[in-house]
């Protein structure tokens, strides 16, 4: 059986897209494959560099197996007249391929009919290839892709050359007006060009070495050793680890090698966010800090060459970067010359969004959003310090017109906290309060995902969330509301970034009241004509409330019963949500709590019933239609238990609250057990509905125990 | 650090250096384009060939006029106005990239000592309704050159489509000559003496008095004025030729390239405004669409009047293809680009 090998040769891809495009082509071949019966138990991988996809696949069968079928044709009645083939039957036999006599019958329910059995020769490996491939290289989804033959044929860059063989010979198939051939391109500057593949297999990861070209895995290895190597020369130091700027570089290669640079020591007066965005996104380059993570004056450069002999290329390097370095040098200094509090005007003339107006109207919402919730946070308690949210919101946005933000917009928020350090803000304004409202503007756009870390303080904490709200809060007014892989805003990012932020802050306050009193801020406003949302609480709250249950389930890792259960007996205080959580995981392994749930749910099923079948429920409990001691016992303890669940409760003892309910079991076991609630009698059985449906009402404000999954019956 | 091999290569050599080459290439050699243009894209040697069936090759310097890029000559690596050296080649040949790497060898650079990468880079211009997919390409960590497949252009989808080269001249002779500052660049040596002109010597003039007049001196309440004016000409020279409907002699003749100067014009107009701090970020948006409006007017009108030549052109083929049945579509499509190429000029020039 032979193995098979394709290489699309491709113009440089973007590095951003090999991944993914790679892991799609090799499970396209591998679907193929199997749809095709050419299924194989030998192992399909894939290598990729910039310049092309491979797979290689062991031991593909030779050709598809034959297959069998069995047809059926006509009903004999029909096909055959007085024992004599007629014409159908004739027909039938020869879209068969067999002669009438070899046609055999079968019975169905609706009479005889002929039948065939036919066998369908399995075709060549290389004919199906042939045939299917390209579909399958040309629908290979790209985030951004070209055309540059004719319109139609797309593809991420212009297709150069295909390799399809199996084993030493071609597989003659056609992309893009490419033919497939057994001549693959080697590195760019250190092969000779083309190089011949032998054939498919090991011989063509040896082909592709000897051209230069290494696989995703030996790049990757070869330059973290680079990297190692060479940071060696410094003692002490560490190269900065950064996974996602290591994909990059390896998607940028096809044989790496690593240089040392160097930069002169005063730019380390810049600050470190500076130079390191600067090294990372610009230039690609490796950090490299002391034993204390403190940043050095060197760089790690990844090229796509095997060696720096004379030194140019370190060379070269070195006057980019101190290019790179001397503008940002001077835009820091441009950008003193305005002050922040300067700059807030000049947020008249920077659009936060078409329909919301400026940036300065927003800095204006959320500082009376921010103002609202740091009352409501001082109320629960919380220490707000004063004059700090206040500041950091007015100055949070006014970085957007500065220099560096403009060259850097990654660092927006950040470059703001710096200026705020060194600035005086406001005239006697104590040294820690400026530190504070910098500390606040600087992490503003924290948590930028679900592992980034939440604003360090309290009040960056409330200038995050109310620059965000009131973010969602505008789009979903104008009815800009994400839906399914749509969402150009990231708005759930911004959503999850809340969440993530009150529960890590534990912030004691509803979302419905953020988002309506964000909603507020846009009253009489120029934007508000342009809303078109006519029910905005509805579909923020549905998106806040399925943000929540993400996190309690994504990120907290609550099992979705028991969100769903914590959920259903209030979402929006979130702090408060997460303790009953927390509860109920703890309780739900006891025996008391498991049945307690099975109860519950029996009651919702029963209550449920009721209403179906339109069965009154009666307004209060009749204590003297309680006939049974199992009902009585009941209908005595749960008052009293409840009684005492609320007292936990609003202690927020939740697990004693559970702990309480659970105690009621052996009581509601003993009801169900003694107790018939559907008796043909109307008032007792309203009467007993009534209990049910009390138990009910007092035992779920915690949670709403029925979505407990339970293994036993219900 | 490079005249141990050689000695680098000045500005002027630099620019005839990659000139011959191209021009070697089968490319023909423009001139800059007398108007102020933001980027050599802009001129109509670009804008406009691109656009329609007909193949060309053209390579030409363009002096690139950025207002807000100015730094009053102060900057070492920024300028108001920087040479590139644009390349177009439709459709492009197969070896694209081969092509340009040997064009690097020929201005002096030995692949084999540095480190060439193709970096994700795509270009769109919203003023011109135009975008491409491509790279920045990086030398040794430096970005010389934008290399684009245009896709649309003037909001006209491409077929075919079109390769261009950008060489950013003042970076590469930087590089070259290994100097720290644009103006230390040496511009020409005189061939006696020796002495060097440099860069400064040639611009810095230039540099410092424009970002004065562009940041500080522009008269705001006029430009705008420009700005209309030149806005008003340009639609009412597109509003007569949509007019003219099926009059093909006064098609033909019909000046959409004058319409495509104030079009021109109108961009500047609004990049000295808006380095003049006169637009806000709001308005921007909206002048840049009004911009667009114009360019994509004459993209289409353009190739509205080319396919007057085109009918010609195909008659012409169909002729010879009678002759000669097997038929090379490149090769043989050269002569109808040097024709049309030709009548651009003497368009130009009338």
């Amino acid at each position: 059986m032979p193995d098979l090998l394709l290489e699309i040769g491709c113009e440089e891809i973007p590095a951003r897209m090999i991944s993914n495009a790679q892991a799609e082509l090799q499970q396209r071949v591998t679907d193929l494959l199997k749809r095709e019966r050419l299924g194989t138990a030998g192992k399909i991988t894939a290598l990729d560099t910039p310049r092309r996809l491979a797979i290689l696949a062991e031991s593909v069968p030779a050709a598809q197996p034959d297959l069998i079928e069995q047809i059926t044709g006509p009903a004999v009645s029909v096909a055959f007249k007085d024992g004599q083939p007629g014409p159908p039957a004739h027909a039938f036999a020869k879209k068969a391929g067999i002669s009438v006599d070899q046609l055999a019958r079968v019975t169905t329910a609706k009479g005889e009919y002929l039948s065939a059995r036919i066998t369908r020769q399995g075709r060549p490996v290389s004919e199906v290839l042939a045939e299917l491939l390209p579909r399958e290289i040309a629908t290979l989804y790209w985030p951004k892709s070209m055309y540059w033959r004719r319109p139609g044929e797309r593809f991420v860059r212009p297709v150069r050359w295909i390799v399809a063989m199996l084993d030493g010979e071609i597989v003659p198939l056609d992309v893009f007006g490419v033919r497939a051939g057994n001549e693959s391109r080697g590195h760019r500057i250190l092969s000779n060009g083309t190089v011949k593949i032998p054939r498919a297999g090991a011989a063509y990861m040896d082909a592709l070495k000897s051209a230069y070209v290494l696989g995703r895995d030996a790049r990757q290895q070869h330059i973290r050793k680079a990297l190692d190597a060479a940071t060696r020369a410094i003692p002490g130091a560490r190269w900065r680890e950064d996974k996602s700027l290591l994909e990059t570089v390896v998607n940028l290669t096809e044989f790496p090698s690593v240089i040392l640079g160097n930069f002169d020591r005063e730019f380390l007066d810049l600050p470190e966010e500076v130079l390191v965005t600067v090294m990372r996104d610009h230039q690609k380059y490796f950090a490299i800090e002391d034993g204390k993570s403190k940043l050095l004056p060197h760089f790690l450069a990844v090229l796509n060459t095997d060696a720096d002999r004379d030194g140019l290329i370190r060379h070269g390097n070195e006057r980019v970067l101190r290019a790179r370095f001397n503008d940002a040098g001077f835009f820091w200094q441009t950008d003193q010359k305005i002050s922040l509090l300067d700059r807030l005007e000049l947020l008249k003339n920077v659009t936060f969004q078409k329909d919301l107006g400026s940036y300065h109207q927003k800095t204006l919402r959320v500082q009376r959003l921010c103002g609202w919730l740091s009352q409501i946070l001082r109320l629960s308690g919380r220490e707000v310090r004063p004059g700090v949210v206040h500041k950091a919101v007015c100055l949070a946005k006014t970085d957007l017109t500065t220099e560096l933000v403009k060259e850097f917009t990654d660092l927006q928020g950040i470059v703001g906290g710096l200026y705020a350090r060194v600035q005086p803000l406001d005239p006697g304004l104590p040294k820690v309060t400026r530190l504070l409202i910098a500390d606040a503007i600087y992490d503003q756009y924290k948590p930028e995902s679900v592992e980034d870390s939440v604003p360090r303080s309290v009040e960056g904490a409330v200038l995050s969330i109310g620059d965000k709200a009131d973010t969602i809060a505008g789009m979903f007014a104008l009815g800009l509301i994400p839906s399914g892989s749509k969402d150009p805003f990231a708005l759930r990012r911004q959503a999850n970034g809340i969440v993530k932020i009150i529960a890590e802050h534990k912030l004691a306050f509803r979302l419905t009241e953020l988002m309506q009193d964000a909603r507020c801020g846009y009253q009489g406003s120029e934007a508000e004509q342009k809303f078109k949302n006519p029910d905005y609480v509805g579909s923020v709250n549905a998106f806040l409330r399925e943000r929540v249950e993400f996190y309690l389930r994504d990120v907290r890792g609550f099992s979705y019963d028991v969100v769903n259960a914590v959920l259903a007996a209030g979402w929006d205080d979130l702090v408060d949500a997460i303790a009953r959580a927390e509860a109920v995981a703890a309780m739900r392994s006891s025996t008391d709590f498991e049945s307690i749930s099975v109860a519950f749910k029996r009651i919702k099923n029963i209550l449920q019933q009721a209403a179906e079948n339109k069965r009154a429920v009666a307004d209060a409990i009749q204590p003297n239609l309680l006939s049974e001691p199992a009902e009585r016992e009941l209908a005595e303890q749960v008052p009293e238990a409840a009684k005492q669940v609320e007292a936990l409760r609003s202690q927020k003892d939740y697990r004693q609250a559970l702990a309480a309910i659970s105690s009621l079991r052996p009581r509601v076991d003993k009801f169900f057990d003694k107790v018939m609630v559907m008796v043909d009698d109307d008032a007792v059985r309203a009467n007993r509905l009534a209990l049910l449906q009390n138990l009910l009402r007092e035992f779920s404000t915690i949670a709403d125990f029925s979505e407990i999954v339970t293994e036993g019956k219900v | 650090m490079h005249s141990s091999v050689s000695k680098p290569l000045t500005f002027q050599e630099l620019i005839l250096r990659l000139q011959s080459f191209w021009a070697e290439r089968g490319c023909v050699l423009q001139q800059p384009y007398d108007v102020e243009l933001g980027a050599g894209t802009m001129a109509p040697e670009t804008f406009l060939r691109v656009l329609g069936p007909q193949p060309c090759k053209v390579a030409y310097v363009q002096p690139s006029r950025r207002p807000a890029d100015g730094r009053y000559g102060e900057n070492p690596n920024r300028l108001f106005k920087h040479m590139q050296l644009q390349v177009i080649l439709k459709p492009p040949p197969e070896n694209v990239q081969e092509l340009y790497l040997e064009s690097l060898t020929a201005i002096g650079i030995d692949l084999r000592q540095h480190d060439i990468k193709f970096e994700e880079d795509n270009w769109e211009s919203p003023t011109l309704g135009a975008w491409g997919i491509g790279w920045q390409v990086m030398l040794d960590g430096l970005e010389i050159t934008q290399f684009t497949y245009f896709q649309q252009c003037g909001g006209v989808d491409l077929n075919p489509i079109s390769a261009e080269l950008t060489y950013g001249l003042e970076r590469i002779a930087a590089f070259l000559q290994d100097v720290n500052s644009i103006y230390e660049i040496v511009w020409a040596l005189e061939p006696h003496s020796g002495d060097a002109v440099k860069y400064g010597d040639v611009r810095l003039a230039d540099e410092v008095q424009f970002s004065v007049y562009n940041f500080e001196k522009a008269d705001v309440e006029k430009t705008w004025k420009h700005f209309e004016l030149c806005e008003s000409e340009c639609k009412s020279l597109l509003e007569a030729y949509a007019v003219l409907e099926n009059s093909n002699a006064g098609k033909k003749r019909f000046p959409l390239l004058a319409a495509y100067d104030l079009c021109l014009k109108c961009s500047h107009l609004f990049n000295i405004l808006d380095a003049r701090g006169a637009i806000s970020v709001t308005e921007r948006v909206g002048v840049i669409a009004r911009v667009r409006v114009l360019a994509v007017g004459i993209a289409k009108a353009w190739v509205d009047q080319q396919k007057l030549d085109q009918q010609k052109v195909d008659q012409q083929k169909v002729d010879q293809q009678k002759q000669e049945p097997s038929a090379n579509g490149l090769s043989k499509s050269e002569p109808a680009s040097e024709s049309a190429q030709s009548e651009l000029s003497k368009a130009l020039s009338s």
